[in-house]
């Protein structure tokens, strides 16, 4: 009979934290209901931070509750900028939500618990972790996009979000239940000796491929993006900020997790599966963001092709290629963090302005914001010197290696097609006449905005720290 | 040799000048000024410490020199610069040219002064990076970055339909580059490192070299531009600022003859023997159709964009000869064409600095009005067409004997392009200059003032000088261009050596 014993919660601690602190604070705005909305933020940023901090001194490989729960130094490195973003975020929502004269205390707590499940699925080392983490995550999202719930357009994001996102909760379990029926475990380690002794098997695939279904829906990857443009435009503005950053990180960190270390053994067969899924992504986000006239839109479908740019490092397969989109999600953070103060920032006569003519003229009206946006838009073009261009760089790379010739030559063209409309933003700020100006730039925006065009014009300098830690991250997973 | 890291400070001196001039603040007149002078002080600045790089040049070496080596993105790939033979002289040209290039803008250009002052500094630093990088990388980094300003200079100070031109531009430029960024990762899996200065002695699999050779000649070819993916260029001429297209016809274009000779021929010579009669065909057919399209012209800036395509086909003729007078002309020609082509853009620049038109029906009889402007303008339509005594016809002449030797209809197809450059060239001059001065607005126009004969007087005398002493320049490229054709030679040897001993 096995020997009971009460599983080391060290390695969790990072959770515990987020999870009583959310529920202390849910307490706190429960009981002083009047002035609970300003403080809520400081003290939601305040926990993110700490916990952040913790993570970052944490050292080596873990595992407890049974194998179903891990922690090493990629995991660590995922959850870092996962709560990277949701800080950025949360940073950028203050102002907005005071604009909008919202005063609902539940937006930072959502957030935290959002990031929670981002944790333990990152973490997750087991298909039971990784729904339950996954959920709590997607629940909170759902709820976070329909919050103005006096808003037709909200409602209707959150809405739409949460039907398609219970479909494809549907296809993961299945998959789940599949793998599980064909390999006799639920754990990715037993499931990895089960893979790597017998090879593939027919349900196996199944389970695989509907698995792959359920997390590229999270990613927003071609086929299973339909929703995103729809949810970005939908919900209001510092959400969709928080939606292009974390859950696209941690949906990403988790599909590298599943694949490296349940199924390395039949690399071959999920291998063609990420080819097809990210030169679709790569392709239409290309395309179909040319005819968007809105800037929520527009980043939506340059999301979609950002997630196919850092699939193509997952496709290669290789040590190489982890590495690649670990810093291709780094930079893509910034950038789209950036890329969005700049777009909350659009303000005209107290009410938000989304078009992308509305930029008309910048260079003349705000020059030094012109130039900031300017850079952002040539690195999610990926223009050597900017970081775009670096990030870009290493998965290609890595899929050279891997011998996927194909896959690079049509990635690169596609992002040729994607720099059109990057340059369209450019053009309408530099070529056009000058349309009205915006409200003045809050200051906390202009910071994160201005960092973050810094970032992309000065990382080629130095790289090396970002390479290494990388690189350091991507080792735990071989 | 001096120990201070002489390319770093001219590659990056400009750079300096711009976030200068990006402390300047206001927008009057005095701000606009001050951005001008300090742009042409630090490119004239340049221009005197680059001068050092060919005073302590030394000639009888192929080796890269002024070597510089950090670490950067992470051990394979480096900071790594130097030049040679081949790649020197087009620093000097970059740095020679960019005063002039502030100059032709100096009254003409009189909105947003200091952020077009900040693109032309940058896009210097660019250009010469790209000569100096002795890292695959690296190389790319300027190579491509180069593409940021020069789309602004167009799209912002242009003429009407400048923002096509812009988009034209970036979008073809980029197009093919792309393709040499896969193929320079699949020769860093190969060879472990991307410094240029291994890759050139590394030795690629054959299969390799052939898909390596297609795409950098993708990212070269509409660089240059060969025949049939130069359109870019007759719009991106004729759209950009006058400064613009001196830029982007003296220096720009030259990457992709210069990245031939210092990529596809070294690194991929099996490859390149076997697509040699490729880029011949493609070479006579751009100097034979480019020139027929530029006598139809209206457009004197046009005119002159289908000259230089037809120009730069006797460049690749000239470098996939392969031997000693081929690339030697070719790059004697590059140079020159940098000098004559500039100096023609800017005469373009002057008169139309005045009548704000570049229609040729526009204007005649301008000789008697502009007795100074008509020498000038002579002199350099004679240099394009090649005339004894100046620089263009030591370049074609030589391209002409080193394809002679390879294929005689090449060279018979390619003097016949010498023909019809004459035949345009010297009808634009007529129409323009000669005949009876008619046209009403035409008749208090000024000729060239002092700061546009300081502009014009270096390179004419370059031109001169060079046409009757070509020496200092091929002196410089001699031993690099030896170097470079004994390589491949032996390449070639070690190739069908290995072949004969398969068969036996």
């Amino acid at each position: 009979m096995p020997e009971t014993t009460i599983p080391s919660f060290w390695p969790a601690l990072p959770e515990l934290l987020l999870a009583l602190g959310a529920m202390a604070l849910l307490m706190l705005g429960a009981f002083r209901k009047s002035d609970a909305g300003r403080g809520m933020f400081g003290l939601s940023i305040g926990l993110l931070i700490f916990v952040g901090v913790f993570l970052l001194f944490g050292t080596g490989k873990e595992v407890t509750f049974g194998g179903a729960f891990a922690v090493d130094p990629f995991i660590r490195f995922m959850k870092l900028l996962s709560i990277i973003g949701a800080v950025g975020a949360l940073v950028m929502s203050v102002q907005f939500f005071k604009n909008e004269n919202f005063e609902g205390f539940e937006y930072p707590i959502l957030i935290v618990l959002a990031i929670l499940g981002m944790l333990m699925m990152i973490s997750a080392n087991g298909l039971i972790a990784l729904y339950l983490g996954l959920e709590l995550q997607s629940l909170s999202l759902y709820v976070i996009a329909a919050i103005r719930r006096d808003k037709e357009r909200s409602v209707e994001a959150g809405l739409k979000y949460f039907i398609l996102g219970a479909l494809s909760s549907g296809l993961l379990l299945y998959g789940s239940s599949l793998i599980y029926g064909f390999t006799g475990s639920t754990l990715f380690v037993d499931i990895a000796a089960v893979v790597g002794k017998e090879g593939s098997s027919l349900g196996l695939l199944f389970g695989l491929a509907f698995l792959l279904a359920g997390i590229s829906f999270k990613i927003s990857a071609v086929p299973f993006h339909m929703w995103t443009p729809d949810v970005y435009e939908g919900a209001p503005t510092p959400v969709t900020a928080f939606f292009a950053a974390a859950p696209k990180i941690a949906a990403m960190a988790l599909l590298i997790r599943i694949l490296y270390t349940a199924f390395p053994a039949i690399s071959q067969d999920w291998q063609q599966v990420l080819v097809f899924i990210s030169i679709a992504s790569m392709v239409l986000g290309a395309f179909a963001a040319i005819g968007q006239r809105n800037i929520k839109r527009l980043m939506a479908y340059s999301s979609i092709g950002h997630m196919g740019f850092a699939l193509v490092g997952l496709a290669a397969a290789n040590e190489q290629g982890v590495r690649g989109v670990i810093v291709y999600l780094l930079i893509y953070l910034v950038m789209t963090l950036g890329t969005f103060a700049f777009i909350l920032s659009m303000r005209r006569d107290g009410a938000m302005v989304e078009n992308i003519d509305d930029l008309a003229g910048l260079s003349k009206t705000r020059p030094m914001q012109a130039l900031a946006l300017s850079l952002l838009m040539f690195s999610l073009a990926g223009i050597p010197p900017m970081a775009g261009f670096i990030a870009k760089f290493y998965v290609f790379l890595a899929a050279v290696k891997a011998g996927l010739f194909l896959l690079a030559v049509i990635g690169v063209l596609a992002s040729v097609v994607g720099a059109f409309y990057y340059l369209r933003i450019v053009k309408i700020i530099y070529f056009d006449k000058p349309a009205e100006d915006f409200e003045p730039m809050p200051r906390e925006l202009a910071t994160i905005f201005g960092a973050a065009g810094l970032f992309v014009l000065v990382f080629f300098v130095y790289p090396a720290p970002v390479l290494k830690a990388a690189q350091n991250a991507a080792a735990a997973l071989f | 040799m001096s120990s201070w890291p002489i390319l770093s400070v001219v590659t990056f001196l400009p750079i300096l000048g711009a976030l200068f001039i990006l402390t300047i603040r206001g927008d009057d007149e005095t701000a606009n000024r001050n951005a001008r002078y300090v742009a042409l002080w630090t490119t004239l600045i340049t221009f005197l410490l680059s001068l050092f790089i060919w005073a302590g040049f030394d000639y009888s070496t192929a080796a890269f020199q002024f070597v510089e080596k950090r670490e950067w993105l992470g051990g394979a790939m480096s900071y790594h610069m130097g030049v040679d033979g081949i790649s020197m002289l087009f620093v000097i040209l970059t740095t020679f040219l960019m005063p002039a290039a502030i100059l032709a803008s100096w009254t003409s250009i009189n909105i947003r002064v200091k952020d077009y002052m900040i693109a032309f500094l940058v896009l210097e630093t660019l250009m010469i990076g790209v000569f100096c990088s002795l890292d695959l990388v690296l190389f790319y980094f300027f190579f491509e970055g180069g593409l940021i300003p020069m789309f602004l200079i167009i799209g912002v100070w242009g003429g009407a339909n400048r923002v096509y031109s812009a988009f034209k531009f970036f979008l073809y430029t980029l197009a093919g580059s792309v393709l040499m960024l896969i193929a320079l990762m699949a020769m860093y899996w190969d060879a472990g490192t991307t410094d240029i200065q291994v890759l050139l002695t590394h030795g690629f699999p054959a299969q390799l070299q052939s898909w390596a050779w297609l795409a950098f000649f993708a990212s070269f070819a509409v660089k240059l531009p060969m025949w049939p993916v130069h359109t870019w260029l007759p719009d991106a001429h004729v759209e950009a600022p006058t400064a613009g297209s001196v830029i982007l016809a003296a220096i720009l274009l030259k990457m992709g003859g210069y990245g031939f000779l210092r990529f596809s021929v070294p690194m991929f010579p099996l490859a390149t023997d076997m697509f040699a009669p490729l880029v011949f065909g493609l070479s006579v057919i751009a100097i034979i159709y480019t020139s027929l399209v530029a006598l139809a012209q209206e457009d004197m800036k046009k005119l002159i964009a289908y000259s230089s395509i037809a120009h730069m086909g006797f460049v690749t003729m000239g470098i996939f000869s392969l031997n000693m007078q081929g690339i030697q002309g070719g790059i004697f020609q590059m140079i020159s064409h940098g000098l004559v082509s500039a100096a023609l853009f800017l005469c373009v620049g002057i008169i139309y600095d005045r009548m704000h038109t570049r229609q040729i029906s526009a204007y005649g009889g301008l000789v008697h009005r502009m007795p100074v402007y008509a020498f000038t303008f002579m002199l350099f339509t004679l240099a394009n067409v090649g005339l004894p005594g100046t620089s263009g016809f030591v370049g074609e002449f030589l391209t002409l004997i080193g394809a002679f030797q390879v294929n005689t209809w090449v060279a018979l197809f390619a003097t016949t392009g010498v023909i019809l450059s004459a035949a345009y060239a010297l009808w634009l001059y007529r129409r323009v200059i000669f005949g009876k001065l008619e046209k009403e607005n035409l008749k208090a126009i000024a000729d060239m003032n002092g700061r546009e004969i300081a502009i014009m007087a270096p390179l004419v005398f370059l031109t001169i000088l060079f046409g009757v002493w070509p020496q200092p320049l091929l002196d410089v490229t001699a031993v690099s261009v030896e170097h470079l054709i004994s390589s491949y030679q032996a390449a070639l040897a070690a190739a069908s050596d290995v072949a004969s001993a398969a068969v036996h």
